[in-house]
């Protein structure tokens, strides 16, 4: 069922994928560990089978799906896109899932849903930082505006690189929302919301100054701390410059519009 | 005696450059992980901010064992910090950004947390400009003042530590107090002196308090 990885030297002007060792030992997953390296053995212990999702909010079907039933109804492909972290660095992953839009369609949102919701999972057995209460507030909870969320390169992603996804990269199911800072794109999703309004999100509340709700990945816009300006691809060798990070990471020509009365500096 | 001190001195040596080979070891071997570009440039920090902690620790073991001969290796461990700390220095400028100097110009101006690194640097080297005894000679009094700024090269060292991360505070933490502690004892050793002095004072006449330490 999963569709065959395309060549990886072309990536659609992205440049060579980046190893998948690469990707599965550099994580930002907070609930495992603060270090990218730790979460790799620590996130094998979140049980992921038989995971369900749960549907809610302003939609005509609500309920619990189980994420088998969901993948069946969907066609899987094959999505690479560069992933920008707002730590300043990058990779380009050949992502396997679908489009989130598919995925609201089949619920049916009602009129009033201006807003998605994602809650990733709650499971202190096996989330040491969870279990001591470390640093944000968990779960972890993302949102986008219901336009971004329905836009077509949003997808959700149950693999990569051909195979089931690892459960450091965000197993069972993850968000990938490829011209947002990689925090946007939740790992782990449990719940699904369609909203009203926009919810709190967890970088936001933990930093508001430092993490917008937008998150867009912007060169021109610096974090409070640290430049935007340039990212350090992963896989790159010594002595090779970082590449200069591009306005919505690249993404620029898709989703511009969804932006344009905005003033970015303050929507950050 | 003077061969103890030899080797001591290659010992201590040998020691201040181990991080540097492990460094290179693991560069060779390529163990450094998913980013080790980073990993180098953090090693290289965390090394220079560990020997400038070592460097402001040898006067308060040295009161407190009375052990004098420890004031010898200040110095080389100060040089070493500044050693370091360079190598961090021309890794981020040349490891990293390849010498692309409009991009790096960008990226001071707009990264706060390197602006506290930048004032960390000045500081050590010209500490390291200003360490051999001619220079030490030459600046007579004004010496001692200089190279009090290592407290705020320590300072600078951690800020910048803990001002790039997105929250986790731990190891920033650990250093911060380490240097406070180091900071602390200076101070209560200045506070006693201080009382001492005025103990001593004859009643009745003013006196300057300003060279006591």
């Amino acid at each position: 069922r999963w569709p065959e990885p395309t060549d990886s030297t072309d990536s659609g002007g992205l440049g060579p994928t980046t190893p998948a060792e690469l990707v599965k030992n550099y994580t930002n997953y907070y609930e495992f560990s603060f270090n990218k390296e730790d979460s790799t053995e620590l996130a094998q212990r979140l049980p992921t089978a038989n995971w369900t999702i749960e549907i809610g909010g302003e939609v005509e079907k609500p309920g619990h799906y189980q994420l088998e039933d969901i993948l069946s109804r969907q066609t899987l492909r094959e999505y690479v896109y560069r992933f920008r972290c707002v730590e300043a660095w990058s990779m380009v992953v050949p992502w396997v899932g679908f489009p989130l839009a598919e995925l609201i369609k089949w619920v049916k949102p009602l009129s009033g849903a201006k807003f998605v919701k994602f809650t990733s999972v709650y499971d202190p057995g096996s989330m040491p930082k969870q279990r001591i209460d470390a640093m944000l507030n968990w779960p972890y909870v993302e949102a986008l505006r219901i336009d971004e969320a329905v836009h077509p390169l949003t997808i959700l992603a149950a693999g990569m690189y051909g195979d089931v996804l690892p459960k450091q990269n965000g197993a069972a199911l993850r968000l990938v929302v490829p011209w947002k800072y990689g925090f946007k794109s939740i790992k782990a999703i449990v719940k699904i919301e369609l909203l009203q309004r926009a919810p709190m999100t967890t970088w936001h509340e933990f930093a508001p100054s430092e993490y917008g709700f937008y998150a867009n990945v912007n060169p021109s816009v610096p974090h409070p701390r640290w430049s935007q300006f340039s990212e350090r691809q992963l896989g790159s060798g010594f002595f090779t410059p970082r590449r200069q990070t591009e306005l919505y990471n690249g993404y620029g020509e898709q989703v511009a519009s969804l932006y344009s009365d905005m003033d970015l500096r303050h929507f950050y | 005696m003077w061969l103890r001190i030899n080797n001591a001195w290659i010992a201590i040596s040998i020691g201040c450059l181990l991080p540097l080979f492990g460094l290179l070891l693991d560069i060779a071997t390529d163990n450094l992980g998913s980013n080790p570009i980073q990993a180098i440039h953090i090693r290289l920090g965390d090394w220079s901010l560990r020997f400038l902690c070592l460097t402001l620790a040898i006067t308060p073991i040295q009161t407190m064992t009375k052990w004098r001969g420890m004031a010898d290796y200040r110095q080389m461990l100060g040089l070493y910090a500044f050693f370091y700390a360079t190598l961090h220095v021309l890794g981020y400028l040349f490891v990293d950004h390849a010498g692309e100097w409009g991009v790096i110009g960008i990226d001071i101006i707009e990264s706060s947390y390197i602006w506290f690194g930048v004032i960390a640097y000045v500081i050590v080297l010209s500490l390291a400009i200003t360490s051999p005894k001619s220079a030490k000679k030459r600046l007579g009094k004004n010496w001692k003042k200089l190279h009090r700024l290592i407290y705020y090269a320590a300072g600078a060292a951690v800020i910048h530590y803990f001002w790039q991360l997105k929250g986790n505070l731990f190891q920033p933490l650990f250093y911060l107090t380490i240097v406070v502690f180091l900071l602390g004892f200076r101070i209560l050793v200045w506070l006693k002196n201080r009382q001492l002095a005025k103990l001593m004072l004859p009643k009745g006449r003013p006196i300057s308090l300003e060279e006591n330490d």
